[in-house]
């Protein structure tokens, strides 16, 4: 359990920004701005942050999809960081994705036979009784009707168009899965099946799973660790339910009591607890110097411009929880009800 | 006027819509009303017939050839659906206004968000001038929280961020002081600080302004942030029904249930595994016979074949409250359900 399938460091992904007929870069977009992450074999990564935070951009460079601008991306003990396509081919076999929109990631002139049988055929797999029944199998594991197999996407509601998605992805029995935002297109009964699927493929399977999502309680559920991020960092990471019971960076606070919870009983309490963060999530072109949630913590001093907090483990924390900011809230702190000062002008 | 009727009242809502595959059964009979400062919430998964409820009471499907409604929906003392378009109109933004789901489609690209915030004011208060209204315009974006509301009223809805986009168009739908207000998933798009901070805004506009809300959503937990009476809707119809706590704490029928089994919840130890509904929504073109639900149902069974033949009705759920329920068990034994075979496992 505590060998590393996937280990990276200082991993950046700068998209540039270009204008005029040259295309002269003016800037740069900086989703994900230095991250060192080891994913364990056998364990549910999990990556939770606002829309803009760099979680989906990360999950590309653990696939691979993007190149990064910098750092380096181990996996399985082989430095795969600026590998070019086709030097990436015979690896795509131990790492696959699940995408977030099961409309957008099928083909729609492709049967789902053949949209499950594409990465079998590609990576040359032998399939002794067939390739077809190797698909049916597939979507017999996944919860499918095998007979489904000359069906078209569009003859499946969305919950079931996931389970093609995560049919195409186990195909080639991969290690290591990252699936990003697999259920939040999903209705909430829908959601729950594909989430207990997810758990039966891995245990079935002994799959590393890199889980994306922005739903903290969806993370929780499925994760053994959780990373935290925010503008292209990571804040904040532990173990499931160490983080859970003792977050230490504010934002992982705030972001927590902003879950509303399904009790009418306790709203008054949540409503008290809350801690509303103003404003929006700055530019990812331009973030804040120092520390980059400093412009809307309502602890930050002077020390959080100037300078940028790294990401360690705090004394009194197991080893495994590390926070990267110069303030963490200590144990009985009181945040309760701490609403910070006002809207920023 | 007499105020016996509630503020809102809708009675016996069926909306069905003709289209070329069948006819699409997408509201069957629901009734329910609601009064001033008050809060309903509308949950569901998507095709249950929460957003067309809201549509049909908005009168939004009257441009629609394909739509039949028939019942009643009274809106202070007025019945809508038989009023003429002329005075649904008026009523529409003024009296009751509506926030939808998505603010960049539900706003025009070409003008900006300012001017149509003007014009919202404008259509209902004819003899306003344009000084005045901008005035007015001004007023709502800077009391929805949106920071240096003078330049902001000239930008296009595509130079906001999601979560001041929505604020704009929380703006544009409060600047004639409805008296009921339409949350159709208002927060859905939006990440969880940022909604947070909307469902608060309309907590406090609704305090200040005394409006009756009816907030419609598939998250359960924001229904339970702001409810204070609760629908559950499934199939067009609406299955369960009461004030917010008791359908929490005590629900009754097997879909909610299944609803609440299917949420990981913060609030709660991690569960091993989550206990969702099996199978898919029905289509609303070709419903189950008998109660909508029994296809998923894992007690349909256990009463005799009532389930399979026979609508439930919404009626007394039996615990002594106004706590409806459409089920054919009886009300000793989904007790007894709940307590031994469903809690545990919440």
């Amino acid at each position: 359990m505590s060998e590393n399938l996937l280990e990276v460091s200082g991993l950046e992904k700068h998209f540039p920004i270009t204008k005029g007929l040259f295309r002269r870069q003016v800037g740069a977009v900086r989703a994900v701005d230095g991250i060192d992450l080891q994913v364990r074999s056998g364990e549910t990564l999990g990556l939770v942050g606002e829309s803009g935070c760099g979680k989906s951009t990360t999950g590309r460079l653990f696939t691979r999809i993007l190149e990064p601008t910098a750092g380096k991306i181990v996996f399985d003990g082989k430095d795969i960081s600026h590998k070019s396509f086709s030097q990436m081919r015979p690896l795509r076999r131990d790492v696959q994705m699940i995408f977030q929109d099961p409309y957008s990631s099928l083909n729609p002139r492709h049967t789902v036979g053949s949209i499950i049988a594409a990465p079998l055929q590609i990576q040359s797999i032998p399939t002794p009784q067939g390739l077809k029944k190797a698909v049916q199998e597939l979507l017999e594991l996944v919860g499918l009707n095998p007979e489904h197999y000359n069906r078209y996407p569009h003859e499946f509601s969305g919950g079931q168009r996931q389970r093609i998605g995560i049919a195409r992805a186990l195909a080639l029995r991969p290690k290591m899965i990252v699936a990003d935002e697999p259920v939040s297109a999903l209705d909430v009964s829908i959601q729950a099946q594909v989430v207990n699927l997810l758990d039966d493929l891995q245990r079935e399977f002994d799959l590393t799973y890199v889980f994306i999502a922005h739903d903290l309680s969806v993370v929780r559920h499925i994760s053994d660790r959780v990373a935290v991020m925010y503008l292209g960092k990571v804040v904040e990471i532990a173990e499931r339910d160490e983080l859970y019971k003792n977050p230490r960076h504010p934002y992982t606070v705030a972001l927590m009591s902003a879950v509303p919870v399904p009790d009418p009983a306790r709203r008054d309490r949540a409503q008290r607890e809350r801690v509303l963060l103003t404003g929006d999530v700055p530019s990812p072109i331009n973030p804040p110097s120092g520390c980059r949630f400093r412009t809307r913590c309502w602890k930050a001093q002077d020390i959080c411009a100037t300078e940028e907090p790294p990401l360690v483990t705090r004394l009194e924390d197991p080893e495994s929880h590390q926070t990267a900011c110069h303030f963490p809230i200590v144990e009985d702190e009181q945040v309760v009800g701490r609403r910070p000062a006002s809207t920023p002008a | 006027m007499s105020k016996e009727r509630p503020y809102l009242e809708v009675k016996d809502l069926t909306i069905r819509f003709e289209t070329d595959d069948g006819i699409v059964q997408a509201v069957s009979g629901s009734s329910f009303t609601l009064e001033k400062g008050q809060t309903l919430g509308i949950v569901g998964e998507s095709g249950s017939g929460k957003s067309v409820t809201s549509l049909g009471v908005l009168g939004l499907h009257r441009t629609r050839s394909n739509a039949k409604v028939t019942g009643e929906i009274w809106l202070d003392d007025e019945e809508l659906i038989t009023a003429t378009d002329e005075k649904v109109r008026l009523l529409r933004g003024g009296k009751m206004a509506m926030i939808f789901q998505d603010p960049l489609s539900a706003m025009h690209p070409y003008f900006t968000v300012g001017s149509q915030i003007v014009e919202a004011y404008r259509v209902h208060h004819p003899g306003v001038n344009k000084k005045v209204a901008r005035e007015r315009a001004i007023d709502m974006l800077a009391r929805v929280g949106i920071p240096q509301p003078e330049r902001r009223f000239h930008d296009y809805a595509h130079q906001f961020s999601g979560g001041m986009r929505q604020r704009a168009m929380i703006a544009m739908a409060l600047v004639n002081d409805p008296q009921l207000l339409i949350a159709d998933e208002p927060t859905t798009a939006l990440d969880v600080t940022v909604q947070a901070q909307i469902l608060d805004l309309i907590r406090d506009l609704q305090e200040e302004f005394g409006s009756a809300v009816i907030m419609i959503t598939h998250d359960l937990g924001v229904v339970a942030e702001l409810a204070d009476e609760v629908l559950v809707m499934y199939g067009g119809k609406i299955i369960e029904k009461g004030p917010a706590l008791d359908v929490f704490q005590q629900p009754q029928h097997p879909y909610t249930w299944g609803l609440l089994g299917s949420m990981p919840r913060l609030d709660r130890d991690v569960r091993d595994r989550l206990t969702p509904v099996k199978g898919t929504p029905p289509s609303l073109i070709n419903l189950p016979d008998g109660c909508a639900f029994h296809p998923r149902c894992p007690y349909a069974g256990r009463n005799g074949n009532r389930s399979f033949t026979d609508v439930p009705l919404l009626r007394d759920a039996g615990l002594g409250g106004p706590h409806l329920v459409a089920c054919h068990l009886p009300p000793e034994e989904r007790t007894k359900i709940f307590q031994q075979e469903v809690l545990p496992n919440l």
